[in-house]
């Protein structure tokens, strides 16, 4: 809304461009991206709340303190945090146009991507083992969802990187693929603070309860 | 073959899955699929799909899109009230020991089915196809920000649409209302398929409903020609932002908490169970979170509507633009702090209550303005009464009249006694048919001839008008009577033989709305075959004042030949009050968006993947999901997604447009 509306020379108002630009292409996808995401936030927002309220709702069945390793959740957690740096260094190389550096930070992120949702499983799995199963109890159910849901969010990640790497490959940094970058980024840091929160409200607030 | 490989390919449909046993719906059944065949066999005689397909479902024209909205909710308004003559009849009837005709079996779907269709396949697609059409047509804009997510976004919509209608046919839908609480909605209390068509129709619409909403405000927001501020962008429009990001903020809830439902009923979680820690309540609390806002979605673009329409028919610019504004701002914040509301009766206390019943009386204020910018608007006005303004007075009649009883509900004491009976199904009908109906009629006849460059044939919408008006009172008004006397609602049969002339006057009330329906369609019949005397070759045929009418009708392709530059907030009145002159030369080629069939296809596999998952055919919905997911990553791999529209056809169209103008004169 720059473009200078001023009455032309002549004095007579202006009331359309002769001669306009269009929008350059990916022009509205970065705010369309961020309202995405905070739609996305919203779902992970009402995650949360349903924890918040059926968190305590344990039904006789085991309690955070019985399930929670916290040593493992350390672990994962710096997964995660890993992954969102070495996801930055990817950032920085392609803004340097080196694609062979920024592959391979895409891949090591990928790779720590992989490893948090292989930890995840692991620990699910040997919940699940217990007898700590969804079923078991509301504070299970709502466990399970919204760590899971973050971890489907995680592998969707995955698979978009893949997919990126290939594009990547096939066509190089064009301006679309930076573009589509960038919104992976923003998608793969927001993760991450929503992972900040999953770890500070389930694991640790959930074992000092 | 085996039981467990039938059991693997059809889940859990089988033959007694087919009501064949309700001449009803074998009926119903007959009608719609005689219909389709003619429907389809005349589309093949007359080789319309390839036409329809290149042209229609493949297109990302936003106008085009808007259009299929609007022939969508249309469709889906017939089915929506054939419920709605149903439940009329039967309650009716069921009087003096007789059962009526519907077995509570179909008469609990019915309800819930009316309840659903209305809402989510009936008023969101036409609001969100007046929003398509209208608002890049306001704001100067070639398309919306992203095009193929607008076809990908309509389609969606289309494949709930599907979902909940092959529940007539193959199964059943749900018999819980139409929010489905648990526990009656829980695997326990409905074991069948009907809340899985309800849950995977919603799901599937959803996600299209979301992205268009990210879709519309991305455009309202960067696709504005020069000039147009914040402040100037015309009520409809900013009604439309408003709409829209209470979509993104209040679509995302519903997304969960279908989500949670599912679990339970598919994986056996307790989120709403009764035990093992759930609760029930928390349902009825997210959901109304998302119910509050979306009945804001609806009538905030039908303020917009009316807010043009009046100043339009009054010759006069609206007045209080900026407390129109703000009142419509200030709307969409407290739309989040009502929710409560809807359940007084939970036992959240006095204060809370007390608490949400202010929240609510106060949005009361903001409203009450805005019916006074109408008035105002109106008064000294030269008002013209045309279909439009006709619908617009009949709305603020209706309306007030309905946002009293609101107020009235809002009074937590009072609450205690109406709530649930029919003066609470007396007071949205009173809000949602005389705001949000009336308004998309308003609407309709308001931009019909932009659409397609003919206007309404005046006749048949005045009798539409006031079958429609008069039909309303006489079907609503005795419901706040009986709700008053008591009555709950949802109930099939009656004791009290004092009450049955209420419902008998309400029935008559619902076939004068039938009458006007039909009129309706008469209406769209008799102006096509009229085209030629309709016909509007100025593009404006209302004299009226923001941009959409500053281009043809139909507009061309890309809407507007140059970017229009905006100076006043009725823009295109000030263009024509300061002698614009029309551009004849230097035309340039034209940017656009291309075509694609990947909306369609994934929309497609979502719906199918809907189905599988409703009946358990795990094999359809596992390869549903796979395919839409390949095809979705290799849309991807298409990096040419836009063409340009030589200068030469520009030039063509925007001469035939000089002819046609000179012809006028």
């Amino acid at each position: 809304m720059t473009v200078a509306v001023n009455p032309s020379q002549t004095g007579e108002p202006v009331f359309y461009l002769a001669d306009e630009h269009p929008h350059p292409e990916g022009y509205s996808t970065s705010l369309g991206f961020w309202i995405y995401l905070m739609s996305d936030c919203l779902i992970f927002a009402m995650l949360f709340a349903a924890f918040g309220v059926l968190g305590a709702n344990y039904a006789a069945g085991p309690a955070p303190k019985d399930l929670f390793d916290l040593d493992l959740v350390a672990v994962n957690t710096s997964m995660l945090l890993l992954s969102s740096i070495t996801y930055g260094f990817a950032m920085l190389t392609m803004q340097q146009n080196k694609i062979a550096q920024t592959q391979m930070w895409l891949l090591i992120t990928g790779l720590f991507g992989a490893a948090f949702i292989g930890i995840e499983l692991t620990e699910f799995a040997h919940m699940i083992h217990e007898g700590a199963t969804p079923q078991r109890s509301a504070f299970l159910s709502a466990f399970f969802t919204l760590v899971g849901t973050h971890g489907l969010h995680v592998s969707c990640g995955l698979i978009w990187l893949m997919t990126l790497m290939v594009q990547v490959w096939r066509f190089g940094l064009i301006e679309a693929n930076r573009r589509r970058l960038m919104c992976l980024s923003m998608f793969w840091h927001f993760l991450d603070v929503v992972w900040i929160g999953v770890f500070t409200f389930v694991y640790l607030l959930g074992v000092l309860r | 073959m085996s039981p467990d490989l039938l059991k693997f390919i059809f889940g859990r449909l089988g033959f007694d899955s087919l009501p064949i046993h309700e001449l009803i719906l074998v009926g119903t059944f007959a009608v719609v699929a005689l219909g389709g065949v003619t429907l389809l066999a005349g589309l093949t005689y007359f080789r319309l799909w390839g036409y329809l397909w290149r042209e229609w479902f493949t297109t990302v024209d936003h106008k085009r899109i808007g259009i299929m909205y609007m022939i969508l909710g249309i469709v889906m308004l017939l089915r929506g009230f054939a419920d709605a003559l149903m439940m009329r009849a039967q309650q009716a009837m069921a009087f003096g020991g007789s059962e009526g005709f519907l077995p509570a079996h179909h008469y609990d779907q019915v309800f819930t089915a009316h309840g659903v269709i209305m809402i989510f396949f009936v008023a969101m697609p036409l609001v969100t196809g007046l929003m398509n059409f209208v608002v890049p047509l306001q704001i100067g804009a070639r398309d919306v920000s992203f095009p193929f997510l607008n076809n990908f976004s309509f389609w969606m919509t289309v494949g709930g649409a599907v979902l909940v209608m092959l529940s007539l046919f193959i199964g059943e839908f749900a018999r819980t209302g139409w929010l489905a609480y648990p526990p009656l909605s829980n695997i326990g209390y409905s074991p069948d398929v009907g809340v899985d068509y309800y849950i995977w129709g919603l799901q599937v619409a959803g996600v299209g409903t979301t992205l268009s909403g990210i879709n519309l405000i991305c455009t309202i927001v960067k696709l504005r020609c020069p000039g147009m501020t914040m402040m100037r962008m015309p009520v409809f429009t900013w009604t439309s932002l408003c709409t829209n990001i209470l979509i993104v903020a209040s679509f995302p809830v519903l997304t969960v908490v279908l989500a949670l439902l599912s679990l339970d009923r598919y994986v056996g979680t307790n989120f709403f169970t009764n035990d093992f820690g759930g609760s029930p309540m928390m349902y009825v609390n997210l959901i109304w979170i998302w119910g509050h806002p979306e009945v804001y979605i609806l009538v905030l673009p039908a303020f917009g509507i009316f807010s043009e329409v009046t100043s339009t028919f009054s010759g006069k610019r609206l007045f209080g633009y900026t407390s129109m504004v703000y009142a419509t701002v200030v709307i969409t914040i407290l739309s989040y702090l009502v929710w409560l509301h809807h359940f007084f009766t939970m036992g959240s206390g006095a204060s809370v209550n007390s608490f949400f019943g202010i929240t609510t009386m106060i949005i009361s204020i903001p409203t009450g303005a805005k019916m006074f910018n109408w008035l105002f608007t109106m008064y000294r006005g030269r008002i013209r009464y045309e279909l439009p303004m006709m619908w617009t007075i009949a709305f603020m009649l209706t309306f007030v009249l309905g946002g009293m009883t609101g107020v009235l509900l809002a009074v937590p004491p009072a609450d205690f006694v109406l709530h649930n009976s029919l003066f609470l199904i007396a007071h949205f009908h009173n809000v949602i048919i005389g705001g949000v109906v009336f308004g998309a009629f308003a609407g309709i006849n308001y931009w019909f001839p932009k659409a397609f460059g003919f206007r309404l044939d005046p006749f048949w919408g005045k009798c539409s008008f006031w079958f429609w008006v008069t039909g309303f009172y006489m079907a609503f008004m005795p419901l706040y009577v009986l709700g008053l006397m008591g009555v709950t609602r949802r109930l099939r049969v009656f004791d009290d033989p004092s009450l049955q002339i209420w419902f008998v006057i309400a029935a008559i009330g619902a076939g004068l709305v039938f009458l006007g329906i039909l009129s309706m369609l008469m209406q769209f019949a008799v102006s096509f075959l009229k085209r030629e005397q309709l016909k509007d070759v100025t593009g404006d045929p209302w004299d009226a004042r923001t941009l959409e009418w500053a281009t043809s009708s139909p507009p061309p392709d890309y809407n507007f030949a140059f970017t229009p530059v905006v100076h006043d907030n009725d823009a295109w009145w000030d263009m024509k009050k300061r002698g614009y002159q029309r551009p004849l030369t230097g035309f340039k080629p034209i940017h656009m968006p291309s075509s694609t069939g990947t909306g369609i296809i994934l929309a497609g596999f979502a719906t199918a993947m809907g189905f599988g998952l409703v009946w358990y055919m795990w094999w359809l919905a596992a390869l549903s999901f796979i395919a839409m997911l390949a095809v979705g990553i290799g849309h991807t791999f298409n990096y040419h997604r836009d063409f340009d529209i030589p200068a030469d056809d520009v030039i063509r169209t925007e001469d035939a447009r000089t002819k046609l103008l000179a012809g006028a004169k």
